[in-house]
């Protein structure tokens, strides 16, 4: 038990691995790294910054010990920390991820002056009026009426997309993109079944709802299928 | 125990104290001892409205303060024999004089003694439209077919629904004006009741003659002959639970003249 190590370094094909034991205290983890690190000076050019991945186990660290700990690794050599692997998150973070993936099924109006805004995806059973507003950290899907302001992705999700069955937005947002319904198009056609997303040119295109099959494959969640 | 009604819209000038003097009228014509309301503190109308402004010695604050008791301040209208009442505003003191808590234990009050409470709302979303509802169990909003009233009645209603204690609110689609509906020029009914997806409880024709009865102190309901006040009437009759179909604008049967002009489709 003594002899064990509880830091590792290792050499791989994706850069340096730095592999920090999850069983022996945090305290004791921060004295031998320090060590470790300071041990192992061998003149390297310092201006070249070399990056480590550093994989924790089964730990659980907060935010600040995190911090500490890139910068004791960042302190000691000309290491920078890309990124810190766990085998763990918080029950927080793991509802949050879920929430992010989920699909929030809503069946009511949204009215003028309200917002509607869910983690995931939302499909709504109803309208948006003009004024309100529906935000989604995924895709918007909307049985009804869009008449009012659809922002999909809102995080920074490009792939993002929103469907309608009748599609009359005042504003759509996909990720930081925006598109202005053009006024000839607001009222006079009928605009039904359709989908916009964002293209190449990062520019918002609204399409017919099928264009999505090719566009958007990762729309498919169900494994299988015939 | 009565019920209470509050006639709301959002927006300004649509017909909220107009409807409450007929909706209020024409359930006291169908024998309901009813009570009015007036929430609108500062801009008080619907006693003019009902032309018992004159009548009026202590008010809605007078009652909340403890001045004097709620029938002390109530106007009794001479035309219906102790059916309709009135609670007038005040017209002296803000809207802050009121509190929502004190509203409701006065509603409560007056649902004791009346078979229906209806309470005229003053526009806006603020301090006054929060102390009318805060006693109600239904709300009717009032909207006209213009697309800003519309807006401000989907906001409404956006509110209303909130209220957990209330019932889904219906609506009343006040001075529609056929022509302009069938040119285009105005949001037609259906345009307006998708939009709302709410239940329509009434529509009322665009009609001076409600203009002239409500100067003269006459809710137009009190005239059996004009097409607004068989209008407001089925929507008291509808309040009541009565199923009467909406008909078109809710005409009065104007004799074979109309329906000869109407045959051969002259307006
Ligand atoms: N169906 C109708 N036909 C013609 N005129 C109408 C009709 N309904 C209401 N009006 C007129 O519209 C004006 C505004 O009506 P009213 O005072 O009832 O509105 P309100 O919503 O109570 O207004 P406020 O927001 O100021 O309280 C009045 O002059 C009234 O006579
Ligand atoms: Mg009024």
């Amino acid at each position: 038990m003594k002899n064990r190590q509880n830091v590792t370094i290792k050499g791989t094909k994706d850069g340096l691995v730095l592999h920090l034991d999850d069983s022996c205290s945090y305290e004791e983890l921060k004295k031998e790294l320090d060590q470790k690190l300071s041990a192992n000076t061998q003149t390297q050019d310092e201006r070249n910054l070399i990056s480590v991945k550093v994989e924790i186990g089964n730990r659980y660290l907060t935010e600040a010990q995190q911090e500490e700990l890139k910068e004791l690794i960042r302190q000691k050599k000309n290491l920078v920390v890309d990124n810190i692997e766990a085998n763990v998150i918080t029950k927080e973070e793991a509802n949050r991820l879920k929430a992010e993936t989920e699909v929030v099924t809503v069946s009511r109006i949204i009215r003028s002056g309200q917002v509607l805004e869910v983690p995931g995806d939302l499909l709504l059973i109803g309208d948006v009026n003009p004024g309100g507003t529906v935000i989604a950290g995924g895709n918007i899907f909307i049985m009804g009426t869009l008449k009012g302001v659809a922002h999909a992705g809102y995080l920074g999700n490009d792939q993002a997309v929103i469907a309608a069955s009748s599609m009359k937005p005042s504003q759509l947002r996909i990720s930081d993109c925006i598109e202005r319904t053009p006024e000839s198009v607001q009222s006079v056609e009928k605009r039904e079944m359709e989908c916009a997303y964002i293209d190449d040119n990062r520019q918002i295109i609204i399409d017919r709802l099928q264009a999505l099959i090719q566009l958007r494959p990762d729309l498919t969640r169900i494994e299988g299928g015939h | 125990m009565g019920e209470a009604i509050v006639i709301t819209s959002g927006k300004g000038g649509v017909g909220k104290t107009t409807t409450s003097a007929n909706i209020g009228t024409a359930l006291a014509l169908q024998g309901k001892k009813v009570c009015l309301v007036d929430t609108d503190i500062g801009l008080r109308n619907l006693d003019v409205v009902m032309g018992l402004e004159n009548r009026i010695i202590y008010d809605l604050v007078d009652v909340v303060e403890k001045r004097c008791k709620i029938h002390q301040a109530l106007v009794k209208d001479k035309r219906f024999d102790g059916l309709l009442y009135l609670l007038p505003a005040a017209q002296t003191v803000d809207k802050s004089a009121v509190q929502p808590e004190q509203m409701k234990e006065l509603i409560t009050e007056l649902k004791q003694d009346y078979d229906y409470i209806i309470i005229d709302c003053p526009a806006g979303i603020e301090q006054g439209y929060k102390n009318a509802i805060a006693g109600a169990d239904k709300a009717i909003v009032v909207t006209t077919p213009e697309v800003s009233a519309v807006r401000d009645a989907d906001r409404i209603i956006g509110l209303l629904e909130k209220e957990k204690s209330m019932e889904s609110p219906r609506l009343v689609v006040n001075r529609i004006r056929n022509h302009m509906m069938k040119s285009g020029d105005m949001l037609d009914l259906d345009e307006v009741t998708q939009h709302l997806s709410i239940e329509l409880i009434g529509i009322v024709a665009d009609d001076e003659e409600v203009i002239k009865a409500s100067n003269h102190g006459e809710p137009i309901a009190l005239n059996p002959n004009s097409k607004a006040s068989i209008a407001y009437r089925n929507i008291a009759r509808r309040i009541l639970g009565e199923s009467i179909p909406l008909q078109p604008l809710e005409e009065a049967n104007k004799g074979v003249f109309t329906k000869l002009k109407k045959f051969f489709g002259v307006r």
